[in-house]
């Protein structure tokens, strides 16, 4: 079973919806005994930094997750905001992150004559930069759906698996082991979206 | 690079089914909602956002159990407008896949409620919706579609608090060119995107490709939404439903 982890963080229903689209079987859930019984965690979240930090803290979801991730292997994919609490901290916040991945989260900075907007939202290109089950068998030039005003910066360039251009080329996803994790929400992105999250509930470990 | 921008169909629900309106009123029905959630899947729609015009007015909540459905089938960004009274109301929404709630009567009545909200749930899932109507002195009025008239309101000073309150996109319709496919009201879209930083979506009076563009450099407006340009064709208003291919909207913003 794959455990959506409920942390009171921005809109999950159109993950499990999408899940079950694809035929994949999904609850959403904060329990403790659930999460550490998943097959696979999907970390979602809209929102401040420090306020999901604390919000995993105070269900007591921290440690759980973190030996899920080391000990057990379980495949883990972060979405959003959920991505960047895989990595060690936030120009958001002053918490620390989850650390799982070598990584950190920045926000996007750009000179003032780019007449780019943040946050960063709407459709964009993502490239594939690597081979990953993620994107096993995905469609020609891939779109993604955006929203967020930060961005990891992965000290592993290996671990980058797709890149995307909004004034200049950031991280758009990662894996690092069985740890994945999108920037775009691939429960909002059509065709697209629906062949990830296919690929992430088909994942065998 | 910037971003593409966003065409966003506008459904109109009554009783549970679509409907279209000229200038407000002269409804027509125009379909199943779930039925047209599907054909703009396989069209790969950028948004869509779905209002139920009756909920505020019969003083009801939202029909969760409709948006519920609309969720089940809608894998792009969605949102929802129409009864939101509180915060539950719209945590509610957001489990059933709800991207952005668009707020209108309870913005105009309670501005702090978007303030709240905002707080909540972050700016980018709350849109003020703001319906505007000139006077026979060719003024803008913001216009209160419960009770079918103006307010005291001006559209543009009304906008920035929106903005202030946290609102992380403002919709703005001309109720004038509401289903008249004359184009897009340019001179108060020009008006408020000037002042204002959130990106602006023009809505009321698409009738050709050209107009998203003129929207987008003439006003200045982020996004273009539109209501009857994705549900009539032809002189006669047939019902269907359409959306332009990615290339016919590229030449329209570039051009």
């Amino acid at each position: 079973m794959i455990v959506v982890v409920d942390y009171n963080m921005g809109n999950i229903g159109s993950i499990l919806n999408m899940i079950k689209k694809v035929g994949g079987e999904a609850i959403i859930s904060s329990d403790q005994e659930q999460i550490k019984n998943a097959d696979k965690l999907i970390l979602p979240g809209v929102g401040a930094f420090d306020a999901g930090m604390q919000n995993l803290a105070k269900l007591g979801l921290i440690s759980i997750f973190r030996k899920k991730v080391t000990e057990q292997k379980t495949p883990v994919l972060g979405i959003c905001l959920g991505l960047q609490l895989l990595t060690e901290r936030s120009e958001e916040g002053i918490m620390q992150g989850l650390g799982l991945v070598d990584a950190s989260t920045v926000r996007f900075k750009f000179v003032s004559s780019s007449g780019l907007r943040i946050p960063h939202m709407g459709w964009n290109s993502v490239v594939i930069r690597k081979e990953s089950p993620l994107f096993h068998d995905m469609y020609p030039n891939p779109v993604f759906y955006f929203v967020h005003s930060y961005h990891v910066v992965c000290r592993n360039a290996e671990d980058i698996l797709s890149t995307t251009d909004y004034g200049y080329d950031f991280v758009s996803s990662l894996q690092s082991g069985n740890l994945f994790g999108t920037q775009f929400h691939p429960e909002k992105s059509h065709k697209y979206g629906m062949k990830l999250m296919k690929n992430f509930v088909e994942l065998v470990h | 690079m910037t971003l593409n921008v966003r065409v966003i169909p506008v459904l109109l629900l009554k009783n549970g089914g679509l409907v279209k309106t000229v200038g407000f009123k002269d409804m027509t029905y125009v379909g199943d909602p779930i039925n047209a959630v599907k054909i703009f899947n396989d069209k790969e729609v950028d948004e869509l956002l779905f209002i139920d015009i009756q909920a505020a007015k019969e003083n009801r909540r939202p029909n969760f159990e409709l948006v519920s459905r609309i969720g089940r089938e809608a894998f792009m960004p969605f949102g929802y407008g129409g009864g939101i009274r509180n915060l539950d109301d719209m945590s509610r929404l957001f489990r059933l896949g709800v991207e952005k709630v668009t707020l209108n009567s309870c913005a105009i009545e309670n501005p702090d409620f978007v303030e709240e909200a905002a707080h909540n749930f972050g700016s980018q899932s709350v849109v003020a919706s703001i319906d505007v109507k000139k006077d026979a002195l060719g003024k803008h009025w913001v216009f209160d579609y419960r009770n079918g008239s103006a307010t005291k309101l001006d559209p543009v000073e009304f906008a920035v608090l929106m903005e202030r309150k946290g609102a992380g996109e403002i919709l703005l319709n001309s109720v004038d060119r509401d289903g008249t496919f004359d184009g897009y009201d340019i001179e108060i879209i020009r008006k408020v995107t000037l002042p204002v930083k959130v990106p602006i979506i023009a809505l009321g009076g698409a009738g050709k490709l050209e107009d998203f563009g003129k929207a987008v450099k003439m006003g200045g407006a982020s996004a273009v939404a539109a209501g009857s340009f994705f549900v009539f064709h032809g002189k006669h208003r047939a019902v269907l439903i359409t959306y332009p291919d990615k290339d016919a909207l590229r030449k329209a913003f570039s051009s």
